[in-house]
């Protein structure tokens, strides 16, 4: 986890999953030397050694990890990142690096629930920072109107997320995926321009005076590190279930998903509305980090930000997206001593990285592990 | 018993006839083989069961159920299971996750299950696991079960969407040219998985090109032309026909 964001100023805030990622290769007490399990698994190696091979199971078979990656990817990874979030107020905890840290931590939020829908399920979302939107909106006037405490909105933000999910949703995914991804367009600028417009959400300058969820900077950090991480392993548990497999199946071939079984309407609804759902309570944290909430907040370079952390990190990849979200949102950071230069620098970094690496900083491997057979011990 | 019945079936794109008032039925547990030259229409008749086309007149019934107006996925949990002409395996997944695929209809775990992680979870997922491992092994697929389904070699590609489809524990199985490709020792594989799968009580409709493996394995068989039955009978019968042999040697109308 030693990114480029681990600049003097900023320790790196990464509430990863305890688990992420679809595996976790335990180097386990059954692993057969790995040179002898070779030849007869080797899918790349045609015909001949088929006519002589034993009929026998491969799935004990257990293949030597090949890139460093793959000794990153288990649990300790994720246990890892979330330490590092933990401490990194011990490293620095001027409010400046605090308020980095808390925004870079509710990107990471949105990253993950962005994942769902682009990375998991294959949709381009381009408006993805209206459901930020909904959910900063609703808890803000709602605590502000009502003196409601924030938590006591969040039932509340669920609910208008859920339908502002599927208002959108429901009659744009039986479209293919350009023109969803013009419609969500459309979407996060109307969702913009209406706050922009309306007496209830302030107009222009928005709302203020929004209620804090924590005494003092720290524990809000703290907070929003814990609601992070639940959001980062609830997304990747999402991804490992039936529901996330399904999302798979409609990315690679709709017709063939179909034809398994899977509702492929309703399946694109679920993580369309579990996008929102992500999107709506990353909402709430950045109306209480921010007290204030305005329109210029939710602007497509937002959502645009947030759809670069999906790809740069690695699409469907949920250690990946929470890379892509630090490295992101700390960048800028990073590079504040460049003064005029850094959003030049910035985006020079992010053209090199997507060339070096197109797949992204860690990406989603198609190979498994033999997790299902260790997931009962 | 009739599992599936196919009355009058009609299917026209624009102004011209894919299929012109066909009928045919297919009994519980028998291999009936749709046969025909190029463009017969016989994909088409696979695609309006499977309610991937909407026919444009005509009945589809399977164990007396209406099929018309369904989508894929409803006519796959009334136990319709397919494969596709060319290849529809998800390649980046793992040939795994390709056959859990087909547990999707069955599993039962819900969203809830998945977060918290309850013990249904694990049982459902190990069951899951445990399911297509079984129909892999079913099929004999040799190749490396946890890499991605596009590293498998052609041949088994075929056998892993074959696993797939038997996954969804389905009644009727309808294989679109599942020999399509494959080298001689493939094929008589094949003809040995058709049959195993039929002795597991499934029906198979089976459409292919290679009139040797039609031959040996199917119980009956239905010519189309042009949309239209022109014969239909055991395979030693139909191989004598007339206007079998004219439509797939193009003999002269009145010659």
């Amino acid at each position: 986890m030693k990114g480029p964001g681990a600049g003097p100023a900023s320790p790196e805030p990464g509430p990863a999953s305890p688990e992420p990622g679809p595996a976790s290769p335990e180097p386990g007490p059954a692993s057969p030397e790995p040179g002898a399990a070779r030849p007869g698994a080797d899918p790349g190696s045609p015909g001949p050694d088929r006519a002589d091979a034993p009929k026998v199971r491969l799935r004990g078979t257990r293949r030597p990890p090949t890139r460093t990656s793959r000794l990153l990817q288990n649990r300790w990874a994720g246990a890892a990142g979330l330490l590092v979030a933990l401490l990194a107020p011990f490293v620095n905890a001027t409010p400046y690096a605090l308020s980095i840290m808390t925004s870079a931590a509710i990107f990471v939020m949105l990253a993950a629930g962005l994942n769902i829908v682009v990375g998991y399920c294959g949709l381009l979302d381009l408006g993805y920072a209206a459901f930020l939107a909904v959910g900063a909106y609703t808890s803000g006037v709602l605590a502000t109107r009502f003196d409601l405490p924030l938590l006591a909105t969040v039932p509340a933000v669920l609910v208008v997320t859920v339908l502002a999910g599927i208002v959108i949703g429901a009659p744009t995914l039986r479209l293919r995926s350009d023109y969803l991804a013009i419609v969500t367009l459309g979407f996060g600028e109307i969702i913009r321009i209406t706050a922009n417009n309306l007496d209830v959400t302030g107009g222009p300058s928005g709302i203020y005076g929004i209620p804090h969820l924590a005494d003092g900077p720290v524990a809000f950090y703290y907070l929003t590190v814990a609601v992070v991480s639940l959001a980062v392993l609830g997304a990747a548990r999402l991804g490992r279930s039936r529901l996330g497999r399904a999302w798979r199946f409609v990315r690679e071939d709709e017709d063939a998903a179909e034809a398994t079984g899977v509702n492929t309407y309703r399946v694109k609804l679920a993580a369309y509305i579990a996008g929102a759902i992500w999107g709506g309570l990353a909402g709430v944290l950045f109306a209480a980090h921010l007290s204030a909430v305005s329109p210029a907040s939710f602007t497509f370079l937002q959502s645009a930000l947030v759809l670069m952390a999906v790809v740069l990190g690695g699409m469907g990849s949920v250690p990946g997206v929470v890379l892509g979200a630090i490295v992101i949102s700390l960048l800028p950071e990073v590079l504040r001593d460049l003064a005029d230069y850094r959003f030049f620098l910035f985006g020079v970094l992010l053209i090199g990285f997507m060339l070096l690496r197109p797949q992204g900083l860690w990406p989603a491997r198609s190979k498994e592990a033999l997790r299902s057979e260790e997931a009962l011990r | 018993m009739t599992l599936l019945d196919v009355t009058e079936l009609r299917l026209s794109f624009g102004g011209l006839l894919a299929v012109d008032g066909l009928s045919l039925s297919v009994r519980e547990g028998e291999i009936v083989s749709l046969i025909g030259p190029n463009g017969a229409g016989k994909t088409s008749v696979f695609n309006c069961v499977t309610g991937f086309y909407r026919p444009t007149a005509g009945r589809i019934t399977l164990r007396g159920r209406d099929l018309r107006g369904l989508r894929p996925s409803a006519v796959a949990g009334l136990g319709v299971a397919r494969t596709f002409q060319n290849l529809r395996l998800f390649g980046e997944l793992s040939v795994l996750d390709n056959v859990r695929a087909g547990t999707h209809l069955w599993l039962r775990q819900s969203v809830l299950d998945a977060l918290l992680h309850t013990p249904r979870y694990r049982r459902s997922e190990h069951e899951c696991t445990e399911q297509a491992h079984h129909w892999l092994d079913f099929v004999g697929l040799r190749g490396d079960r946890y890499g991605p389904a596009r590293a498998l070699p052609y041949g088994e590609q075929r056998r892993a969407e074959i696993a797939r489809a038997l996954a969804r524990r389905p009644g009727l199985l309808l294989l679109d040219e599942p020999a399509a490709g494959l080298n001689h020792g493939e094929k008589a594989g094949m003809v040995d998985l058709i049959r195993r799968i039929r002795d597991l009580g499934v029906a198979i409709m089976l459409i292919e090109h290679d009139m040797g493996l039609v031959m040996e394995v199917s119980e009956r068989v239905v010519v189309l032309n042009f949309g239209r039955e022109i014969a239909e009978g055991r395979p030693e019968e139909v191989r004598r026909d007339p206007a079998v042999i004219e439509a797939y040697l193009g003999g002269e109308p009145d010659a």
